[in-house]
């Protein structure tokens, strides 16, 4: 459509542009200008180059974060699709119990971090909590669930699972939906039993679905930081020392508000690779 | 070869631990809450021999739960319109109007959705702080201004309301703005139910920005403050954190069992 006047749509658009630019392309370009220095907040900042990366880099922080990211979102990706699907299949029908499922899987979603930090903090307590009781009561050992280096990364990763299957089910549940019935009666008639369908009609046809969830759950499980600020400080041992965490930890404990720009900067190209990911996996979603 | 009913019956098993699996933390949080501390430490992971509000009661007396309540309501909401009136014009703009640079400002509102909170808010609280806003409703509301998300969704919408419907508006006299703030929204009424919940729960329940935007009681959001239970007097006293969890979690699960049909359809339209 025409608009009225020529500068009609950019009148329309200047809240959101002049939004974008305070909130979004100032602070961006703000964090690489400042990670050229070293800053404390308190003193005046002093050019440095690009010391705080090769900072980040030899002190070995960056690759350990990266590494402690990447472990915990594997395993939330795995567990998105594969508990995601599975539940979605199994929930996809007519029925209470179908219908219960359903509304409990995806309500961890609408609850706040803060609400599932705290509950798991109780439930997996090295002592009181009934995980562990429950170990003991059945004669297994307890387990170091957040104080273990090896472990604590897993427990974090199991409550992250448990907060975001839901909403991966539900993705799951309406590329069911829009999957045409016909083809899988017509499978059915050719002599195809379930798993078969489910092989060669389902699974295919959930595909641009599936990487649309992926994608989704790695860009998510990469903005983590309240669990971990909740349960763990990072610890044992740095052991589940996040990427948005460390960024945490150097300015809001270390005040050094040029390192943790870098680490901004890293992240951000991270995530940028990451979306552009997903954009590709949402066009291939689209419905042609 | 498994016949499709024995497939049923699996499927159903499946659903009953799933809804077991999620439903028992909940359950786990409720039973704390009614514990006393005797009980706790005692017989931690029992069951409680009667039903004490002796927690609940607690909470209330260490937190000002009422106002971390309304703080948080007011935020939220606060949010969620500023994100729907900014919102509004831009989408119609984006949608429904011809002009030059149209994809390259869509393409900018899209590539905010890459930055989320976690990466602005280095320059974003040294910005606020020279503006002397931290600590204040502002510095919890304003960085969200613009939720491109929502932004995509309306935009999505309105692909599908009739140019005619606007020109005719037009014909009638209607400014652009009466268009925008009038005539669209009841149009697009849906979508922006689906917008603000999704907005509203997600801000609600936020814990990072208030957590870094704010020294003092005077502008803490509730899960702040309940979060802070654990950290007060000597040993984590869980029945009190688990009262101030359900406190915390109520309104949520409330709000979800009332409009999961909308949440869902929100979800639903891809870009979460």
């Amino acid at each position: 459509m025409r608009p009225a006047r020529r500068a009609e749509p950019w009148l329309l658009l200047t809240p959101m542009l002049l939004m974008l630019g305070v909130f979004f392309v100032y602070p961006l370009l703000s964090a690489l200008h400042i990670s050229f220095f070293e800053w404390d907040l308190l003193t005046p900042p002093r050019f440095v180059g690009l010391h705080n990366y090769a900072a980040i880099w030899r002190s070995g922080e960056l690759l350990a974060s990266l590494g402690t990211t990447l472990l915990i979102s594997g395993l939330v990706v795995a567990a998105s699709l594969g508990l995601g699907l599975v539940l979605a299949l199994a929930v996809h029908r007519p029925g209470r119990i179908a219908a219960l499922a359903r509304g409990a899987v995806f309500s961890a979603y609408v609850v706040s971090w803060v609400s599932v930090g705290l509950l798991f903090l109780w439930i997996f307590d090295a002592d009181a909590g009934v995980v562990n009781r429950a170990l003991v009561a059945l004669g297994a050992s307890p387990v170091k669930w957040l104080t273990s280096t090896s472990v604590a990364p897993v427990t974090i990763a199991l409550i992250v699972i448990w907060k975001v299957t839901g909403y991966a089910m539900v993705v799951f549940l309406s590329g069911l939906s829009a999957l045409p019935p016909e083809l899988g009666e017509a499978a059915a008639l050719d002599g195809a039993g379930p798993f078969g369908r489910l092989r060669h009609v389902t699974l295919p046809l959930l595909r641009p679905t599936a990487a649309f969830v992926a994608t989704t759950s790695l860009i998510a499980s990469f903005q983590l930081f309240d669990v971990v600020r909740l349960l763990t400080q990072g610890g044992p041992v740095r052991s589940t020392t996040v990427l948005v965490y460390a960024i945490y930890e150097q300015l809001f404990r270390d005040l050094r508000v040029g390192r943790a720009s870098a680490l901004v900067v890293v992240f951000f190209v991270l995530l940028a690779g990451l979306t552009w990911l997903k954009l590709k996996a949402f066009r291939a979603a689209e419905p042609t | 070869m498994i016949g499709e009913r024995r497939l049923g019956n699996i499927a159903l098993g499946l659903a009953l631990l799933a809804a077991l699996a999620w439903l028992f933390p909940y359950a786990w949080m409720l039973v704390t809450s009614f514990k006393t501390p005797q009980e706790l430490v005692r017989a931690p992971a029992s069951l409680p021999t009667s039903l004490r509000l002796d927690a609940y009661v607690e909470v209330f007396r260490a937190l000002p739960v009422a106002r971390y309540l309304a703080l948080t309501t007011v935020m939220a909401l606060s949010i969620a319109a500023l994100q729907i009136a900014i919102a509004l014009p831009a989408a119609y703009a984006l949608a429904k109007l011809d002009f030059k640079a149209r994809g390259l400002a869509f393409a900018l509102l899209m590539s905010a959705l890459l930055i989320p909170a976690e990466l602005r808010f280095v320059p974003t609280f040294t910005l606020l702080s020279s503006l002397g806003l931290v600590n204040t409703l502002p510095a919890l509301v304003l960085p969200f201004a613009v939720s491109a998300f929502g932004t995509f969704l309306l935009r999505q919408a309105l692909l599908s309301v009739p140019d005619s419907l606007i020109e005719a508006a037009r014909l009638d006299g209607a400014s652009e703005l009466q268009i925008v703030y009038r005539l669209l929204p009841p149009i697009l009424a849906p979508a922006l139910v689906a917008f603000f919940l999704v907005s509203f729960v997600h801000h609600w329940n936020d814990y990072f920005w208030p957590l870094v935007m704010t020294v003092d009681d005077s502008v803490r959001t509730l899960p702040l403050g309940i979060a802070l239970l654990r950290e007060q007097g000597a040993g984590v006293r869980w029945h009190i954190v688990m009262a101030g969890n359900v406190l915390l979690s109520v309104p949520a699960l409330v709000l979800f069992g009332f409009t999961q049909k909308h949440l869902l359809r929100g979800l639903g339209s891809g870009v979460g």
